[in-house]
């Protein structure tokens, strides 16, 4: 029998409902709720601090959450029975015993699960870590390649459930192409990824469905398309203020959005008719694909920004 | 149809206790740090049998004398084995992975307890043979009678007592999760801790009626002196509750319960 299943159909792999984690009267994650899908890498998304990696160590069971629950394929992670075949985890890749070598990491994590010890050179090949490498203390590694060991020790197990955080921190260009394409082919394989970054470009590039969290709370979920798709153009000037009077007098509310430019609710039409009949030369004129979950997402770290994010997440 | 879901196979053998006492006591050794350490307690015995060659005089020379000179360092750095293989997964936070393999704590703890047991037993055999060893060798060389003044039960009196002081430094560890922390808090118990109560004892008549049965280092001591008698049992027994069982289970519990970041 051929039938073609859509892809919500599938069924959810990965179920969190109301997480919420306070410490003291800090709420650290707020009533988060989101499921995760086979064949689909989902991409978690928020400025440092947002309540990322608190989620995903409650759903490691590594922290009690203070309410509500995640559950994979139905199951508590602590009821899971050799959860490292079954789950592959990467939480931090700097926690790590730094008098380790790389390949002893595997090792033990190999001896843990009971995999025969011929997993450890695959996963070694898979990540590109030479046989030289494999044999160095995590010392002496860059956050690069402790970040393509922990890849490994995830994927150690051969698990159909992925969650990382943080996996594309202190990857290279080349090596965040590799890692897409990693995980590509594992969520075309029926495999479920859940991975955070706090930067916007790396999610646009590799996940599929994205859900973005600021402050403990979920801000906006949806596939790729759906939250890139905005109603509405964005529109550029060499003058921004005649250009803004412009689009005002034809009575066309319009906001300032990324760099210089404007955007509004109205279409590429209007604003083209309003510019033109104020005699307004545009530098830009195109819908404002993208343009609404950029401007949340810096809303959203502008209150709670750490470090000098803004340039990553404004270039793509 | 074979559109099966993949999902959690909640019917998969789960990992025994063997296995992971198996990667406890790898995880002890396979550091420089690590390595060193347990070096270090052979080099130890073995430079301890050498000066009591050279340096006891010929007629005190027996077996007892290099049992003691080889038991003292041993009595200090098997703790700090034991303390590192608990606290290293906090200091060093690769208890984020351990903890993930293995969601149950209660058994990474016991693993860890059941490794630290069989290094400091390995450990304890290997020091009797080296002792053994250089009293042949001494008495050879010296030109005087082979003596054997230890029995075994002796021997596995200084055993338990051996493993005693590494479960202190065991509970220190999960109690204080910390590494140079639990390091200064049982040398606080075996160094300080001792004064106190001694200088207590010959001050104050009620606490030398006490002291007994609420000092675990003194309680311990009948065994390096030829095995405790029943009352010096129940010794060890009450003082154990204070030193290790209460502030063991607190430990156990707060482990359980916390955060691992």
């Amino acid at each position: 029998m051929f039938v073609h299943l859509p892809a919500g159909r599938l069924g959810v792999m990965i179920t969190v409902e109301g997480l919420t984690k306070t410490y003291g009267g800090f709420k650290a994650v707020d009533n988060v709720s989101f499921e995760c899908r086979p064949g689909a890498v989902t991409g978690f998304l928020g400025p440092n601090g947002a309540g990322k990696s608190t989620t995903m160590r409650i759903m490691a069971g590594l922290t009690p959450a203070s309410a509500g629950e995640a559950r994979v394929g139905g199951v508590l992670y602590q009821d899971i029975p050799n959860p490292g075949t079954q789950i592959g985890v990467l939480l931090d890749a700097s926690a790590q015993h730094a008098g380790r070598t790389g390949r002893e990491i595997l090792t033990l994590s190999a001896l843990t699960m009971g995999l025969p010890m011929s997993r450890v050179d695959e996963m070694l090949k898979l990540v590109s870590l030479t046989a030289e490498e494999s044999t160095r203390r995590v010392r002496n590694y860059s956050l690069g390649m402790r970040q393509r060991l922990g890849i490994a020790n995830a994927l150690l197990g051969d698990p159909k459930i992925l969650i990382l955080d943080e996996p594309a921190n202190g990857l290279d260009p080349a090596g965040i192409h590799w890692m897409r394409s990693l995980l590509r082919e594992y969520a075309n394989r029926g495999g479920t990824v859940l991975l955070s970054s706090h930067l916007l470009h790396e999610i646009e590039v590799i996940a599929d469905e994205i859900i973005v969290i600021g402050n403990g709370r979920i801000v906006a979920q949806g596939t790729k398309a759906e939250l890139l798709q905005t109603a509405g153009t964005f529109v550029k000037a060499g003058d921004t203020s005649a250009l803004a009077n412009a689009l005002t007098s034809a009575g066309i509310t319009a906001s300032p959005s990324g760099d210089g430019g404007l955007r509004t609710e109205a279409t590429p039409e209007q604003v083209g008719k309003a510019a033109a009949s104020a005699g307004v030369a545009l530098i830009e004129l195109r819908p404002a694909e993208g343009a609404g979950l950029e401007e949340m997402f810096l809303e959203l770290t502008s209150d709670t920004q750490r470090e000098e994010i803004t340039p990553e997440g404004a270039q793509s | 149809m074979s559109t099966a879901v993949a999902t959690i196979d909640t019917t998969r053998p789960a990992i025994p206790l063997s296995r992971l006492v198996k990667v406890e006591l790898r995880k002890m050794f396979d550091t420089r740090s690590g390595f060193w350490l347990m070096m270090s307690i052979g080099i130890v015995a073995t430079i301890a049998t050498i000066a009591c060659i050279i340096f006891v005089p010929n007629d005190n020379l027996e077996y007892s004398v290099f049992g003691t000179a080889i038991g003292v360092p041993f009595a200090i750095l098997l703790p700090v084995v034991a303390i590192l293989s608990v606290t290293g997964e906090w200091s060093q936070r690769t208890g984020l992975i351990t903890f993930t393999l293995l969601p149950h704590r209660g058994q990474v703890i016991l693993a860890k307890a059941i490794a630290a047991i069989i290094v400091a037993v390995v450990s304890m055999i290997f020091s009797f043979a080296v002792g053994a060893l250089g009293n042949v060798v001494g008495s050879a060389l010296n030109g005087v009678d082979t003596r054997w003044d230890v029995s075994v039960a002796d021997m596995l009196y200084i055993i338990l007592a051996n493993i005693l002081g590494l479960m202190v430094g065991f509970m220190l560890g999960v109690l204080i999760r910390n590494s140079a922390g639990a390091i200064v808090a049982y040398f606080v118990y075996s160094f300080v801790i001792p004064g106190i109560f001694g200088f207590l004892a010959a001050t104050q008549d009620w606490f030398e009626k006490i002291q007994p049965w609420i000092d675990f280092n003194d309680a311990q001591t009948p065994l390096f002196d030829g095995g405790p008698s029943g009352e010096q049992w129940a010794q060890i027994g009450t003082s154990s509750l204070i030193w290790f069982i209460i502030p063991l289970s607190l430990g156990v519990m707060a482990v359980l319960k916390s955060e691992v970041k």
